[in-house]
């Protein structure tokens, strides 16, 4: 059987492939959790607040009903993120050595700034019913919130300064940190976190709209979920249509700063004026086959949208692919363009169909017919599953679409990992996190739809003893 | 602004108290981890005993992260060398500690014996594989490993258990053992209590026994001579050693200062040992790596100084209150029924005759 170059057995798989692979797997695996944590640990504050303004029970209800999920997520994500901060170096100790004058700071300042402060007040929020008076106790709940979004701003910073280096020079081989506030303030960064945090919003929200959709729909404490639906559907129709504006500013600042990346996403070949927007193609699977077998396309709407004119000039990739053999070198600078194309649509489609969903939510929501809508209820079910599906799409793109850079233009990803680690000692770790991950996943998702089914627990009524517990132990 | 040497050792010094704070906080929930069924017997016993660090075992555990993310900032070689070295000994730490962290959430998630036994013994192997495995990684880190030329390890995981190594891990499992034990102690009441304490007599003994000889060791084994000052902060860790032993029995309070003090003056010793270096080379003295060669720049640290200026004292005011505000004693009586936040607010609103702060504000009218 004849192999396509650079495709080869799973069994002889070098060390840089499984790390590669173990790098992929252990993050989409950790941002499942780390969206639907962000975003519930707002939505929850809001509940509180809401019980804290009006002294309505159901918000109390929803309260605790919401906050026994999000710490569900929370202590996935909590566990998964210290594999994030150990395999940099375990795995990647060339790249360590390389960015860790810069790489290594916002790191250390997401512990300091954020961590500490969300482990810390997570805990007294949780343990802290009935000990803290009720403002300080709502406090926590907003400082819980407020350091998920701090943290997502570190690491997007750490990240966004791999798309796009600013704030160093060259010494020693190394990358060296010349000015810390271009780093932390790189622009894109900037949009990264606007992005990522709006997306995040939108995942807890199509989360709350399945379950409170999910109980509506069997007229279950319709006064709990009624009031959490009426909050979700809208901001997930905001979120929606703001994640994907910002999005598009995004992509058009990514065209500036990674050309070959946006090429990619649109599989445009060749530069053109007037290019259209593709719907469907096929190619060859490889990272530059050069052309494409089948395209189906929008006549001058992607010159559109990231230009402002139809007629606006599109580089494609065999014309940023010379020009970046003439700066560094003989080399393929393509990343595998029918992953980038796909993982962009796939992000895309899901966000779209989200906002879609929501908006005729809304629409129901306003005509005061949702709760007897059978389609939107039933649909709201598997739709909790796009956010999900958008951000490891988002994240597959932004990763794989750099290839094959690990630092834009500085560290090629294939010298950047640990020289001493061979094949058969990332084969273990892989297997191990993967199997590990797997089981977690399956209890995980066990533990959150029971404490669905169960519901809020009635404020008025002690939760039985040897029952499952309300948010401690 | 402080000359880059200075620099450098600050850090060192700083990284240092990262992993003290670490060691001394989580290694008593290393040892009340271990202790869930030894001490709890019934549910209402264990979810006592799990109340004593539920609202402070996440926040102990970011010690480790800012450790990691300080190292990384501070000294990217170091980081790199020590990462990808301890390779396989680092998937079994973080292998523990996700067990253990997810066995805490879970534990009370469901009502069958099979389900909470199975969770208590992922709380017990996950709690005692990295209180063994610190130990043999620092005690490795001290005593030297193959590095080459190029800063990297050329050993593997097995080079890694010699008996030194090993001594190193028994002891910190055992010091993490007794210090749950007396925190333990400390933190309940009843039955609760009186099986802490005696657990912990009964443990503080050979804890003792084996840290002073692992101490020994270290101390008699240092490259070149003794290390005088290492020797003086070890003598004392010894004798913070024995103070807990002697006191285990008797005062829960000063045998926890005892525990804590032998803690730190345990890892001071090692890291006071391990100065001037970041990693010690057994192939040759030559590839030793020295704080210099294992450092970020000067305007790197410059910058994570005044960021850790800023934070650090915050941090540390923040993490006590949180101590302070859960420092009642638990029982098991306490926990036979859960009741909710209404009932919890109401029994507040009782002992303390806090008045309209308590109610809901809608609800006055």
């Amino acid at each position: 059987m004849e192999v396509a170059p650079g495709v080869h057995s799973v069994a002889s798989m070098t060390a840089l492939e499984l790390a590669r692979w173990q790098f992929g797997i252990t993050t989409l695996y950790h941002f499942i959790f780390v969206p639907l944590t962000i975003g519930l640990a707002l939505s929850v504050a809001i509940f509180q607040t809401k019980w804290h303004r009006t002294g309505e029970e159901h918000w109390l209800r929803a309260t605790r009903f919401w906050g026994k999920l999000m710490l569900i997520s929370f202590a996935l994500g909590v566990a998964t993120g210290l594999v994030q901060e150990f395999q940099f170096g375990m795995n990647w100790s060339n790249y360590s050595r390389f960015v860790g004058d810069i790489f290594g700071a916002p790191l250390a300042m997401e512990g300091l700034a954020a961590f500490f402060v969300e482990s810390t007040f997570l805990g007294l929020w949780i343990f802290g019913w009935g000990r803290l008076s009720k403002k300080v106790h709502l406090a926590c709940a907003w400082a819980v919130a407020g350091s998920t979004a701090l943290s997502a701003y570190f690491i997007l910073a750490a990240n966004s300064w791999m798309q796009h280096p600013v704030g160093y020079r060259m010494a020693d081989g190394k990358a060296e940190l010349t000015n810390i506030a271009s780093v932390l303030f790189n622009n894109t960064a900037l949009y990264a976190f606007a992005h990522t945090m709006l997306a995040a919003v939108l995942t807890a929200g199509m989360v709350l709209i399945a379950v409170s959709a999910w109980n509506v729909r069997q007229g279950r404490e319709t006064a709990v979920f009624g009031g959490t639906m009426r909050i979700a559907v809208p901001m997930v129709t905001l979120a929606a249509v703001a994640t994907i504006v910002v999005g598009h500013f995004d992509g058009i600042l990514m065209t500036e700063q990674q050309p070959m990346k946006m090429a990619a996403a649109d599989a445009v070949f060749n530069t053109e004026k007037g290019a259209g927007l593709s719907l469907f193609a096929t190619g060859d699977f490889k990272s530059n086959p050069e052309g494409l077998n089948r395209n189906v396309q929008i006549p001058n709407l992607l010159s559109w949208i990231t230009t402002g004119y139809p007629q606006g000039e599109i580089r494609g990739i065999n014309d940023i692919n010379r020009e970046y053999q003439r700066k560094f070198g003989p080399g393929n600078y393509t990343p595998i363009v029918a992953v980038a194309y796909w993982s962009w649509r796939g992000m895309l489609g899901c966000a779209f169909a989200m906002l879609g969903f929501a908006a005729w939510g809304w629409w129901l929501l306003r005509k005061g017919t949702l709760r007897d809508s059978k389609w939107f209820l039933r649909l709201a079910v598997p739709f909790a599953a796009l956010p999900f599906l958008a951000s490891s799409c988002g994240w597959i793109f932004t990763e794989m679409g750099r290839q094959p850079w690990v630092v834009f233009g500085l560290l090629k990803t294939d010298v950047a990992n640990s020289p001493t680690v061979g094949a058969a000692e990332v084969w273990i770790t892989l297997l191990g996190f993967t199997l590990l991950y797997g089981v977690l996943a399956a209890i995980a998702a066990r533990v959150f739809l029971k404490a669905v089914k169960k519901g809020p627990v009635e404020a008025g009524k002690a939760e039985d003893p040897g029952q499952e517990l309300a948010l401690a132990y | 602004m402080p000359d880059y040497t200075t620099l450098q050792v600050v850090w060192f010094v700083l990284i240092s108290i990262l992993w003290l704070g670490y060691f001394v906080l989580e290694g008593f929930d290393f040892g009340v981890g271990m202790l869930i069924r030894a001490v709890g017997r019934d549910d209402a016993e264990k979810r006592a005993v799990l109340h004593t660090i539920g609202p402070v075992w996440d926040g102990n555990e970011v010690w480790l992260i800012v450790a990691g993310g300080a190292t990384f900032a501070a000294f990217p070689q170091w980081y790199a060398t020590l990462f990808s070295g301890f390779y396989l000994a680092l998937f079994l730490i973080l292998v523990g500690l996700i067990v253990r962290n997810v066995s805490f959430e879970f534990w009370g998630k469901g009502e069958s014996a099979r389900w909470r036994r199975g969770w208590e013994w992922a709380m017990i192997l996950g709690s005692a594989l990295p209180a063994l495995l610190w130990g043999v990684g620092w005690a490795n880190i001290v005593h030297g490993v193959p590095i080459d030329a190029r800063m990297e390890y050329t050993g593997t995981l097995f080079d890694l258990l010699h008996p030194y190594a090993l001594l190193g891990g028994v002891a910190t499992l055992l010091m993490f053992l007794t210090h749950g034990a007396v925190f333990l102690s400390l933190r309940t009441e009843g039955d609760l209590g009186e099986r802490a304490k005696a657990i912990a007599g009964r443990v503080a003994a050979p804890a003792a026994a084996v840290g002073i000889v692992f101490l020994l060791w270290t101390v008699l084994s240092h490259r070149g001579g003794i290390d005088v000052a290492s020797a003086i902060v070890a003598a004392l860790s010894a004798a913070c050693l024995l103070a807990a032993a002697a006191l285990a029995r008797r005062s829960a309070g000063r045998a926890f200062l005892a525990t804590a003090l032998a803690i730190v003056t345990f890892f001071v010793a090692l890291f006071v040992d391990l100065f001037p270096h970041t990693m010690v080379s057994s192939t040759s003295g030559a590839f030793d790596m020295t704080l210099n060669a294992s450092s970020s720049s000067s305007y790197t640290l410059t910058v994570m100084t005044v960021v850790a200026a800023l934070l650090v004292p915050v941090v540390l005011v923040y993490q006590a209150w949180t101590y302070w505000v859960f420092r009642q004693r638990v029982s098991a009586e306490d926990f036979g029924a859960v009741r909710n936040p209404l009932d919890l607010l109401a029994a507040r609103h009782e002992d303390e005759g806090e008045d309209d702060e308590l109610e809901p504000a809608g609800s006055r009218s």
